[in-house]
């Protein structure tokens, strides 16, 4: 697969499709891997991978490229596609000035997974059938993939790309039953207190280290309103734990209705925090309250939270709060 | 920092019996920035202006905070007096603390304390208030009439009157309404028709007013003297301006099976058909869900006969888009179906009907050409019994019924009831009440008449039973003033049902914007005050849709709320709002979420050359508001993800100022 992406990505900057390339590069660690540019057939035979650990979701890196013009090919795996729609119907970037490449995509590996499993000291990874075969500087081990899928790859909703303009690997299919929202069933059976004692326990953990919204794809406003001390709010965010907490609850509002649940958020936080979660919780209850909407599916659907119909539900009704 | 000054309103003992205003005033007066805080008896008469005006010109005020009733009442007055003393209206504001503390509030204590936390909060907005100018807007010089019962009809023959265009959109394929429906009128018993039939017919005549028939309001947008409404005209499948309602087809359409509402079901129409003879537009309709040719594809013969080849099997709804500078709601009501009640037997047994229903089989155009005789086996009844309130005046928790009265039918029971003695002087006539009511020119005398000359059996009690033996209905029932239970046979039922808002009021004000009731009747702009508007500006009400009324009270407010209409289209402008939303271009990411839930269409995007890091210009999508436009709704300021949105003179910065305010301890 990376040796083919590669050849397909030199023959892209060869015939003028692009000027540069958005894929993956290797970081401090082997499956610590980076978005990264590349412009010529040496950069990329140098420092382009694709493999398990290829998780990064390339769509949000896009906004900053069309700003820097020329032609962009980037490499998207089906979810990373729903947030390419999402910025495009936010008009954050130019679908002109991108030469979208679909990859199939079964699922990236967790290496907090991984280490439970005792494996240690990883150089490398590869697919294999089910399996991964994970080199490492003790040998290689062999893992079943279902044990060490990430938790957004666990809970897949969809192996289709919503756009592309070339495919690589077989195209897949929506997966309705995903059981994406099992989890935030749990908690809404929860009492108020139970789940404050949840959230207030995993919130606890949030170093204010900024990875979240600095990933996520639906987090790309000029200036944010916690960096913007006009706002009012950006130092009151810091005041104590239980405003930190809030900064979360804030940010799930901001993103509420244009969330694709891409899971980064939840990938890159390094305290492990199920952010995700907070999100389902809106794409839930949109559905819910609004019918079945996926934000990115379709660039030119009008957003349940952004539009106003005759038949809308009324406070109260379908379990709604009534006012 | 701004000079305040802070004004206590007593409100004569309205405020000043639950809340003590001295502390209020004393409390304030230490507030940052506040150089003035005093109270005063009523802040709104003239000597309470004056001290306001005086204390702006000594202290030298740029902020002023009045601790009173609500904005609704006194805002423009406080922020007229500031004005006129060279302070800008906007640097007013109101903290109520009459409606939101002592009127719901008993505890002195308690009330003074809020009264301060509230005041606290207006002078930290104070804080951050900015001078506004306000715009103006162009009022179209036409008004729309949703419904054409007698409550349109007579509010677009006003308005029409002193010389505006008028747009009446009528659901069904005529106008009328109910009362075009009724046999005769209480209390002067005339004919519903002869009365209402020259209105129609005036309508039709005047060059003022356009009647859409068959057709439905699509979509509302727009604001007050700027609306744009689109109306969708129902395919009525024959062409309106071929048809020359000669009725031949009406005759000769082979499906005749068709239930007729004009009738309430009581007998049949065609599948082609022309609601009553007097209908305005008299033009044919085909029910496509019985059409033999719609529906099959064979017939025809309604084309064959036509002489003016009106009939069109092909035609498709269609949209109109208007403009207008007012709109009036008028949509009306209908009876409700006493289905629920089984032990009425409306469901089950043919003699029991409604009094509309009653009306029809007494009326000449009627399934039995004026002659009463019940739906059964077409004889007369001999014994007939009403029943009143039913749907009506019920208990908050059941659900079947309507917790108000519906007002009209204790007149309209007596004058079946009296009709029937009248012209029947053989029948029994049973009216089973809980309270009659007659409040009304001439309608108490009307009531009296039914009882002492024609000999009506009015009895306090409620029906509890009626069931059909035989042919007979049994009637069980209690007469409340002797304690007996009485048992009736019965050859008739009349039910009185409830009054219930049309069933197309909900939607239609929720695409106005317009507020209602938990009944679905729309919501006045003052129950006292303003009672033909609604609380959105330029949206207006006429009719039963506001709430219960007979035929002479739906006419006057039909007529008040045209002379609203007319002196809102009377205007060349309108002055608009100033505070509406601004957008930030720095913090703007051009996402169009505010456009998308504009209601207005007041925002629309620029690409703008910015400048970028290291000398570099950067071209940017961002927002741009038209303010003439934008009705400051603030639906932007909540959809921007970034901020950049903010609407004037209710900013963020100051709304969360005003929180904080009342947060702090």
């Amino acid at each position: 697969m990376q040796e083919m992406m590669k050849k397909r990505a030199t023959e892209l900057l060869a015939d003028g499709t692009c000027d540069r390339v958005l894929g993956w590069a290797v970081g401090d660690f082997v499956y610590d891997q980076t978005p990264a540019l590349f412009r010529t057939e040496e950069e990329l035979q140098k420092g382009f991978v694709y493999n398990g650990f290829s998780a990064a979701n390339l769509s949000k890196y896009l906004v900053k490229e069309c700003r820097a013009g020329g032609k962009i090919a980037v490499f998207l795996k089906p979810c990373d596609t729903y947030s390419f729609n999402q910025l495009m119907a936010e008009h954050r970037i130019k679908r002109e000035m991108i030469y979208v490449i679909g990859i199939a995509c079964d699922g990236k590996a967790d290496v907090e997974k991984l280490k439970e499993q005792g494996i240690d000291g990883i150089t490398d990874i590869k697919e294999s059938g089910d399996s991964y075969v994970v080199s490492t500087i003790y040998g290689d081990k062999t893992v079943k993939k279902a044990e060490v899928l990430a938790e957004r790859c666990v809970a897949c909703k969809s192996r289709k790309h919503m756009v592309y303009d070339e495919l690589i690997g077989e195209e897949g299919e929506v997966i309705a039953d995903s059981g994406r929202f099992d989890m935030v069933e749990k908690l809404e059976a929860m009492t108020p207190d139970e789940r404050y004692l949840f959230w207030r326990g995993e919130l606890s953990r949030c170093i204010r280290c900024n990875a979240c919204r600095n990933v996520c794809p639906a987090c790309t406003c000029e200036q944010c309103i916690f960096d913007n001390p006009r706002s009012g709010v950006s130092q009151k965010a810091a005041a104590n734990s239980f405003e930190e907490n809030m900064f979360h609850i804030i940010r799930a509002f901001h993103v509420a209705g244009r969330c694709t649940d891409c899971g980064e958020c939840s990938r890159v936080c390094p305290e492990n925090i199920p952010l995700h979660l907070l999100n389902r919780k809106f794409i839930k209850d949109v559905n819910t309250f609004y019918g079945d909407y996926q934000a990115g599916e379709d660039p030119a659907a009008k957003p349940p939270l952004g539009r106003y119909e005759k038949n809308d539900i009324e406070p109260g009704e379908a379990g709604g709060v009534k006012a | 920092m701004q000079r305040i000054g802070v004004f206590i309103c007593h409100c004569g003992t309205n405020i000043a019996a639950t809340v003590d205003v001295k502390a209020v005033a004393e409390a304030l007066g230490r507030e940052p920035g506040v150089v003035f805080s005093t109270d005063y008896q009523y802040m709104c008469s003239e000597s309470g202006q004056t001290l306001m005006r005086d204390a702006i010109r000594e202290h030298k005020l740029t902020g002023v905070v009045v601790c009173s009733c609500s904005p609704r009442m006194h805002e423009t007055t406080f922020r007229k007096a500031a004005e006129k003393e060279g302070l800008n209206p906007y640097m007013v504001e109101i903290a109520n603390i009459r409606e939101q503390v002592s009127w719901i509030h008993k505890d002195v204590a308690e009330a003074t304390e809020k009264a301060i936390i509230l005041g606290r909060a207006a002078i930290a907005k104070v804080h951050l208030n900015k001078p506004l100018k306000a715009g103006e807007s162009p009022v179209t010089k036409r008004a729309l009439v949703i419904g054409g019962g007698i409550a349109g009809i007579q509010t677009a023959l006003d308005i029409a009157e002193a010389g505006f265009e008028v747009d009446i959109v009528e659901k069904e394929p005529t106008i009328g309404g109910k009362m075009a429906q009724i046999d005769k009128t209480f209390p002067t018993l005339d004919c519903a028709a002869c009365i209402l039939t020259p209105k129609m017919v005036d309508v039709a005549q005047n060059e003022k007013i356009k009647i859409f028939s068959y057709s439905e309001v699509e979509s509302v947008k727009g604001f007050v003297g700027n609306f744009k409404v689109a109306i969708r005209k129902k395919a009525r499948y024959v062409d309106e301006e071929k048809c020359t309602g000669c009725g031949i087809c009406t005759e000769k359409c082979p499906q005749k099976k068709v239930p007729n509402e004009f009738n309430m079901g009581l007998d049949t129409r065609r599948a082609i058909y022309i609601p009553f003879a007097q209908a305005v537009p008299k033009v044919a309709t085909i029910d496509a869900n019985y059409c033999t040719m719609m529906k099959t594809g064979k017939c025809g013969v309604c084309q064959k006969l036509c002489g003016a080849g009106a009939i069109d099997y092909k035609q498709q709804d269609t949209i109109v888009e208007r403009e207008y500078g007012a709109i009036v709601a008028a949509t009306g009501f209908n009876p409700m179906k006493p289905t629920q009640y089984n032990e009425l037997g409306y469901a089950t047994c043919e003699d029991v009907v409604t009094s509309l229903e009653l009306e029809r089989l007494m009326n000449a155009a009627g399934p039995t050409a004026g002659t009463l005789l019940r739906p059964s086996d077409k004889k007369h009844p001999h014994t007939i019994v009403f029943v009143q309130c039913v749907g009506s005046r019920c208990d908050a928790e059941n659900e079947k019924g309507k917790p108000y009265c519906s007002k009209i039918c204790c007149m309209y029971t007596a004058k079946h009831a009296m009709l029937i003695r009248e012209k029947y002087p053989d029948t029994e006539v049973y009216v089973f009440y809980i309270d009659v009511r007659t409040p009304g020119k001439n309608f108490d005398e009307f009531y009296r008449r039914a009882v002492e000359q024609y000999g009506v059996h009015y009895v306090k009690g409620q029906v509890g039973k009626v069931v059909e033996e035989n042919g007979v209905l049994k009637v069980q029932a209690s007469d409340l003033l002797s304690g007996e239970q009485l048992h009736i046979d019965a050859d008739l039922v009349v039910l009185a049902t409830a009054v219930e808002p049309d069933k197309s009021a909900r939607s239609i004000a929720t695409m106005l914007t317009a507020s209602m009731d938990t009944n679905d009747f729309f919501t006045e702009a003052h129950a006292k005050l303003r009672p033909v508007e609604s609380p959105t500006a330029g949206i207006f009400l006429s009719g039963v849709c506001q709430g219960p009324k007979d035929i002479p009270e739906t006419v006057s407010q039909a007529s008040a709320a045209a002379a609203k209409v007319i002196g809102l289209l009377a205007k060349d402008k309108l002055t608009c709002n100033p505070c509406v939303a601004e957008s930030d271009e720095m913090l703007c990411n051009g996402c169009s979420s505010c456009e998308k839930v504009c209601p207005y269409g007041a925002i629309t995007y620029t690409d703008k050359e910015f400048r970028g890091p290291n000398r570099t210009t950067l071209i940017r999508r961002v927002a741009s508001v038209n303010p003439a436009v934008c009705q400051g709704c603030g639906a932007c300021t909540v959809a921007c993800p970034s901020g950049a949105m903010d609407l004037k003179g209710f900013s963020n910065r100051q709304i969360m100022a005003e929180v904080d305010a009342i947060c702090k301890m």
